[in-house]
């Protein structure tokens, strides 16, 4: 009769998975509140200190910082940047390249899971707008239709996510893998089963060329991230997305459109998916329906993660998910540079992944505080 | 205190509690003994909920030190509460609905058997166990089927199933109707008679008196005092929890006239098991109550004129325009506003701050691309948190860390800056204190008051389960029983004695029918 009696003593705790993340994130705002409230309680650079702590972005450069740092230790001429073909040449560079279609799914995937949404479909909407456009290119339509038609592609495709989604209240899992099955396969419909090589120069320009001696993807991802940070800041949307992420049922009573919201996010990530497919196969000179992005939704997610949003949605932070893309190529690029036998590879960068959502885990962190402060602190000075 | 010469069971002294911005209880005490139905009893944020987390492990204290039979106790968890023998109900109902009464009577405590689950005795035990609070109900049947009344005695058999010593009953009634207070009231006096201490929060002055023998009051975050309650007048409490300085702020004599035009119609509005069809009708500048018992169609109704629910049949009308509202967006469109009474799940958005969710509701009829600029966001942040009196550290304050009453002013605020035609609030006071109802109330009254043409002037649709509450700030009154209008009175032939023989069904005005 003395063991834990977990459900009535549960209940001050928020009841269920839609409120639980949102009291978690709270206590580090409020002391972030209360120190920018008290300005003249601390001096300036211990407040500033403070922010900078609380700053959602800090854990991922770090860790970022710490890869990097690690390779320049192992790889001298890793952070070794010189000028060839009057652009910019070396491992980071290449890195900056290899990372751009993740980093695009990962701006789709972060607005995605803000309102408490995933899309597994990334990967096959990557295939289906590649083949899409490499067909069309071959067929000999001018680039920019071919680019048209793929990106409208894509729009179809989120828009089927988001109507089985914000429409249909299918779940999201479920929803999305649907066309991840069914994606991929009509992308090896249309190439018929084989890998389609494309000869036109100019369709090697966005996964491959250079502009101002940076690569061209790189833009186009700088684009885009500028855009939606803009259009999220700029208009309500910001506001909205969180809100519908954090509680749907509030914001639909406060006359929110929940549905047209969450189905704009859907279409916004088909829309990056498409683009990440043309930069892949512009890249690989190709469409592959096969390998193109294939399990790329998955290091979307991570991306995002690692980013410092939450799968329970609510959050976003864009430049947080950017990193993370580029914590995972690095990483990637990292492990093969090193000449790490390609069987181990796998088990290498899982080790890091771990380590890595081990640092961001809050509840690790609390655990790490208490642990400190056991000895130092011993409670129940009572007077 | 004198108490039987018995020493007591539960002593909390000198206990300190702080949060970021927020210093919660600053030597807080309390004392219970056995045998006794103790009232805990303070406005919002006097710290009440604090203290209970204190006791029941949740929160670690600051300082101070609590002690059980006279023995000093450091609970860490609510389950070492619990295993020390202090038990906890909360408001609300936190039981497995999906499974049956009897497995959340034991769940985690199972009776085994060889190994096995002995669901044999698992059964009989929980019989038994609700048989002492008079529920005869279906042990096997998942809890889910049963009223909250039902899943909150299902609660406390939980608890006493723990053999508890101490038991802590948080806001229990405040969902429950008449008769169901009265059976929660009788089992508390049976256990009272076992030798139970029972510690009663609750906002409630009638069932204070009712039910308990003596009475703690809180005032920031400190305990003002510890009485009988046979000694303690109805005033005097209200005095004693509200402040020396404090007005006391009853009856707000300025009812408006309530002769202005008509600004929401309804015919024949109905939906299938929540409404029966109901034509009402509310004017510019009057207060319009509604109320009957639980489940007699308040809520229903209001989410009906609100769009969250789609109507079957009949017709709104608002300012002589005929809707049918499918989505709350088309109803806040021509003019209506609802502060739901689930404040946490259907209202505030509690990760958000206190400004971003005041100007959700103007935002979203904005639309999106036309964002209100921060700087205008701010202002309005700061006029509501001034005019209603929301205290917040700061306006970037997460809405989640205020008390129930400043997050439902918050609340207040969202929808008074629509300017809506009409406001129905629905239990706008469940939770709060005395005093932030006062304000509240006085607030919207304020509001149905003011505007230079009285055709512009807002109209209020209430809805609460508090009569007097109801009786003091209504102009009219519309009385639902059984999911179906069954009168509506003046003001001239209110009084409380009328109105519960309409809500019971004896006597009442049939002509709605």
């Amino acid at each position: 009769m003395a063991e834990t009696p977990p459900v009535i003593e549960s209940l001050p705790l928020p009841k269920d998975g839609r409120t639980s993340h949102a009291p978690s994130a709270m206590p580090a705002a409020t002391t972030a509140t209360a120190l920018a409230a008290h300005p003249s309680q601390r001096p300036a650079w211990q407040a500033w200190l403070g922010t900078l702590h609380e700053h959602p972005l800090l854990r991922p450069v770090l860790a970022l910082v710490i890869l990097l740092l690690v390779d320049l230790v192992f790889l001298p001429d890793f952070w070794q940047v010189q000028i060839r073909d009057g652009h910019l040449y070396g491992p980071l560079i290449d890195i900056l390249n290899r990372a751009a279609p993740l980093m695009l799914a990962s701006l789709g995937m972060s607005l995605v899971i803000a309102t408490r949404g995933i899309d597994v479909s990334v990967g096959a909407v990557v295939a289906m707008s590649a083949t899409v456009a490499a067909l069309m290119v071959n067929a000999g339509q001018p680039l920019l239709v071919a680019y048209l038609a793929a990106l409208g592609v894509a729009v179809l495709c989120g828009a089927w996510n988001g109507v089985l989604v914000a429409g249909l209240k299918l779940q999201p899992i479920i929803a999305t893998l649907i066309l991840m099955v069914a994606g991929r396969g009509l992308a090896q419909l249309m190439a018929d089963g084989q890998i389609i090589t494309v000869y036109q120069s100019s369709f090697f320009v966005l996964g491959s060329g250079y502009l101002l001696g940076l690569p061209v993807s790189l833009w186009v991802v700088l684009a885009v991230a500028l855009a939606t940070t803009q259009l999220l800041r700029r208009t309500a949307l910001g506001l909205f997305i969180q809100a519908v992420g954090l509680n749907p049922v509030a914001s639909r009573l406060a006359g929110l459109r929940t549905a047209t919201l969450i189905f704009g996010c859907y279409v916004f990530a088909g829309v990056c998916a498409g683009a990440a497919g043309l930069m892949i196969a512009s890249n690989i000179k190709s469409a592959d329906a096969n390998n193109a992005g294939l399990l790329l939704e998955l290091d979307a997610i991570l991306a995002v993660t690692l980013g410092g949003a939450s799968l329970a949605g609510g959050k976003y932070h864009l430049a947080g998910s950017l990193v993370g893309a580029l914590i995972i190529q690095t990483l990637t690029t990292t492990i093969y540079s090193l000449g790490v036998p390609p069987e181990v590879n796998m088990v290498v960068k899982a080790l890091v992944v771990f380590l890595l959502c081990i640092l961001q885990s809050s509840e690790w962190r609390a655990m790490l505080r208490r642990w400190r402060q056991r000895p130092a602190a011993p409670r129940g000075d009572r007077s | 205190m004198r108490h039987n010469g018995s020493a007591p069971v539960l002593v909390l002294e000198g206990i300190h509690k702080g949060f970021p911005g927020v210093q919660a209880l600053t030597g807080a005490g309390l004392r219970l003994f056995s045998g006794e139905i103790h009232a805990l009893m303070g406005q919002n944020g006097a710290g009440k909920s604090t203290l209970i987390k204190v006791v029941t492990g949740l929160y670690p204290p600051d300082a101070g030190s609590i002690s059980l039979h006279g023995g000093p106790i450091e609970p860490r968890s609510t389950a070492q509460a619990q295993d020390l023998g202090i038990s906890t109900v909360y408001q609300e109902v936190n039981l497995c609905p999906n499974l049956s009464v009897a497995e959340n009577l034991f769940i985690g405590r199972y009776p085994k058997r060889l190994g096995q689950i002995d669901w044999k005795r698992m059964r009989a035990r929980s019989r038994e166990l609700l048989a002492e609070l008079e529920l005869d109900i279906d042990v096997e049947a998942p809890l889910a089927r049963y009223s909250l009344a039902v899943q909150q005695m299902v609660a406390i058999a939980r608890a006493l199933n723990i053999s508890a010593q101490v038991l802590i009953l948080d806001e229990p009634t405040s969902s429950l109707d008449e008769a169901a207070v009265q059976h929660l009231f009788r089992v508390m006096r049976r256990l009272r008679d076992q030798g139970m201490a029972i510690l009663f929060v609750t906002h409630f002055l009638d069932q204070v008196y009712a039910v308990s023998d003596r009475i703690t009051v809180m005032r920031n975050g400190r305990t003002e005092g510890e009485y009988w309650a046979a000694e303690l007048g109805r005033l005097e409490l209200v005095q004693k929890m509200v402040g020396p300085h404090a007005a006391q702020g009853q009856a707000s004599g300025d009812h408006c006239s309530s002769n202005g035009t008509t600004v929401l119609r309804t015919q024949g509005l109905a939906r299938r098991g929540a409404l029966h069809p109901m034509d009402m009708d509310i004017r510019s500048g009057e207060v319009l109550g509604l109320c009957g018992l639980l489940g007699s169609g308040r809520t229903e109704t209001a989410r009906l004129l609100f769009g969250a629910d789609a109507a079957d049949a009949g017709d709104i009308e608002v300012n002589g325009r005929r809707h049918r509202f499918s989505s709350p967006r088309q109803a806040i469109a021509a003019g209506l506003a609802f502060c739901s009474e689930d404040r946490k799940l259907e209202g505030a958005i509690l990760a958000l701050s206190v400004r971003e969710n005041i100007v959700l509701a103007l935002q979203a009829r904005q639309g999106w691309w036309r964002a209100i600029p921060l700087k205008r966001q701010r202002a309005i942040a700061e006029d509501y948190v001034r005019r209603l009196g929301i205290k917040t550290p700061d306006i970037n304050t997460p809405i989640g860390l205020l008390s129930g009453g400043n997050q439902q002013k918050a609340l207040l605020a969202r929808w008074l800056l629509t300017q809506p035609r009409l406001l129905i609030l629905d239990e706008p006071t469940r939770g709060i204190d005395v005093r932030a109802k006062e304000e509240i109330m006085t607030e919207v009254r304020r509001l149905c008051a003011e505007g230079a043409e009285q055709d512009r002037r807002m109209a209020v649709l209430f809805i609460s389960s508090e009569l007097p509450e109801v009786l003091r700030c209504s102009d009219r009154l519309m009385v639902l029983r059984d999911r179906r209008a069954c009168g509506v009175y003046e003001r001239g032939e209110l009084n409380e004695d009328t109105v519960l023989e309409a809500i019971a069904g004896d006597g009442g005005d049939p002509t709605r029918d």
